[in-house]
């Protein structure tokens, strides 16, 4: 951990919220794409069947 | 018929229009995105690493300098994206490539985060450095601007039901917009002369940050721009599924009926 | 299309509402931000163009859906589009009745409202001056921001998000174009840029607008 002096409040938590947010948006994309896959699953199967 | 095929493949720019093709964008794409998340998690460790732990800290800064590496980069990505749904959406006028209004639309979200992360981070930096959170200083403004516009995109695309038409609109907004945004841009300028230090990385030498800080900075930036693409391949996939799964459940039910 | 001009003028007079509500309106806001401000003249004239312009350029917002919702409602708009007109001049005909019953009267009423916000005697021709360029731009923005989400049910908040950025420019140099007259000093600059904002939305948003619904119509 390097020595942020009186900046450190400042750097840690504007690295924080980027940290979080990228996260954020990267977990629901990701949640996004896996339940709109098996859907898009489901319905490729129903329609082989019939 | 003879004529148009002869010029289609002799244009040199096929292996960009491959990609409008929903079937080959899933094939070239499924295949792409190993290899971008791949090289977006490799760039954006070493440059934020280097970026955290090996920087000296700076004259007037110093040690706030290293906000910079999330600061500059999620700043930049903010204005790209913007210019980026700007071309899809032109694409999409134009040629009406499907895939090209779906990767506008994921792009949204992704320049909506890359507003407010470059906005919360500048209100933190902004507090040691000119004693407050908020000025409404010109690149903050024009910020907070693009943020509303892109509030207004996502919430055009999410209230209309037909999606041809959503993205005809889209676009058309995406256009006009743009053309407000650059006029903001220059209002704001005028009204406040604002307290933001100059461009950090303009070509002119003088004003250039010193090589230190500036080499994990391009790494940063090429992360970031990675992430984006990686995040956009993922988003527009999804996209192109959802439109499959509309199209399948409307072939049900014309099937039902 | 003169004819639609005067047919859109006699229906927003018959209807009621039109521009009878955005000047109450303008008037109320002039009225309650002294209320919340205090009475003291010498603020109250500092802050007065701002106020008037923040309150007319809401004042016109209130009137926007209007602009193509009752003609997409009742089949006119279908009518227009096929009519021998271009559609671009019907977009910018619909938006020249717009201002003829808002703009202009919240443009007429300003140097009135001015004296209730302590404004010094210049100020009124500045607020007059100011409000009458861009005004139009802010009936021709609106008039688009209204083509993009006429085909919506509840279109109207989604239309204030939409335009409301749009306005920034022209409210930023009619309100500093507004505040430099009143202070005495030099206002050519800003006085300029919303002539221009004008002349440039006048001239191309209806090519945007008329593309916008015609996508709606489809």
């Amino acid at each position: 951990m390097p020595d942020l002096g009186k900046y450190a409040d400042a750097i840690l938590w504007s690295w924080a919220a980027t940290l979080v947010l990228v996260a954020a948006v990267i977990a629901v994309s990701w949640w996004q794409s896996a339940r709109v896959k098996k859907k898009l699953d489901a319905a490729e199967a129903r329609r082989k069947r019939s | 018929m003879e004529d148009v095929r002869t010029k289609q493949a002799k244009d040199g720019w096929n292996w960009l229009w491959a990609w409008a093709n929903p079937v080959k964008f899933m094939a070239l794409s499924g295949k792409a995105l190993p290899w971008v998340v791949g090289l977006t998690v490799v760039t954006l460790a070493v440059g934020l690493v280097w970026g955290f732990f090996f920087t000296p800290e700076a004259i007037n800064f110093g040690s706030s300098v290293k906000i910079i590496y999330v600061h500059v980069p999620s700043a930049m990505m903010a204005i790209n994206i913007w210019v980026m749904m700007l071309v899809a959406s032109l694409i999409w006028l134009i040629r009406r490539h499907h895939v090209s209004a779906l990767a506008a639309k994921a792009a949204a979200l992704v320049g909506v985060v890359m507003t407010v992360i470059a906005l919360i981070t500048g209100a933190i930096w902004g507090e040691p450095m000119w004693g407050t959170y908020w000025a409404w200083d010109p690149r903050l403004t024009s910020f907070l601007v693009l943020f509303l516009f892109y509030l207004g995109y996502m919430a055009l695309w999410a209230a209309i039901e037909n999606p041809d038409t959503a993205a005809d609109l889209t676009s058309v907004l995406a256009i006009v917009g743009s053309v407000f945004a650059l006029l903001s841009r220059y209002a704001v300028n005028f009204w406040n002369q604002g307290l933001h230090q100059g461009a950090s990385l303009s070509l002119d030498k003088e004003e250039n940050v010193a090589d230190v800080y500036w080499q994990p900075l391009v790494i940063c930036l090429a992360g970031f721009v990675l992430l984006f693409i990686a995040l956009l391949l993922v988003r527009t996939r999804t996209e192109v599924r959802k439109r499959r799964i509309h199209a399948l459940e409307m072939r049900e039910r014309m099937a039902d009926a | 299309m003169i004819a639609l001009l005067i047919r859109d003028l006699r229906l927003s007079v018959r209807a009621g509402g039109g521009f009878g509500l955005g000047l109450a309106f303008f008037l109320i806001v002039t009225i309650l931000v002294p209320f919340g401000v205090g009475p003291e003249a010498e603020i109250l004239g500092r802050i007065a163009p701002g106020i008037l312009w923040v309150g007319a350029l809401l004042a016109c917002l209130l009137s926007l859906d209007r602009i193509f919702q009752l003609d997409f409602e009742d089949g006119s708009l279908d009518l227009l589009a096929t009519a021998p007109v271009p559609m671009e001049g019907a977009v910018a005909m619909k938006a020249v009745a717009h201002w003829l019953v808002t703009g202009l009267p919240l443009t007429l009423a300003a140097p009135l409202f001015g004296g209730l916000m302590s404004m010094e005697a210049p100020g009124h021709w500045w607020m007059f001056l100011t409000l009458l360029l861009g005004t139009p731009a802010l009936s021709m923005i609106g008039a688009f921001g209204a083509a993009l989400t006429v085909g919506l049910k509840r279109g109207g908040l989604l239309l204030s998000l939409l335009v409301l950025p749009l306005y920034v420019p022209t409210l930023i140099f009619g309100a500093e174009a507004a505040a430099r007259g009143t202070a005495g000093l030099d206002a050519s600059t800003p006085l300029l840029m919303v002539a221009g904002i004008t002349a440039g939305s006048v001239a191309l948003l209806p090519f945007a607008a008329a593309a916008a619904l015609r996508i709606n119509l489809r």
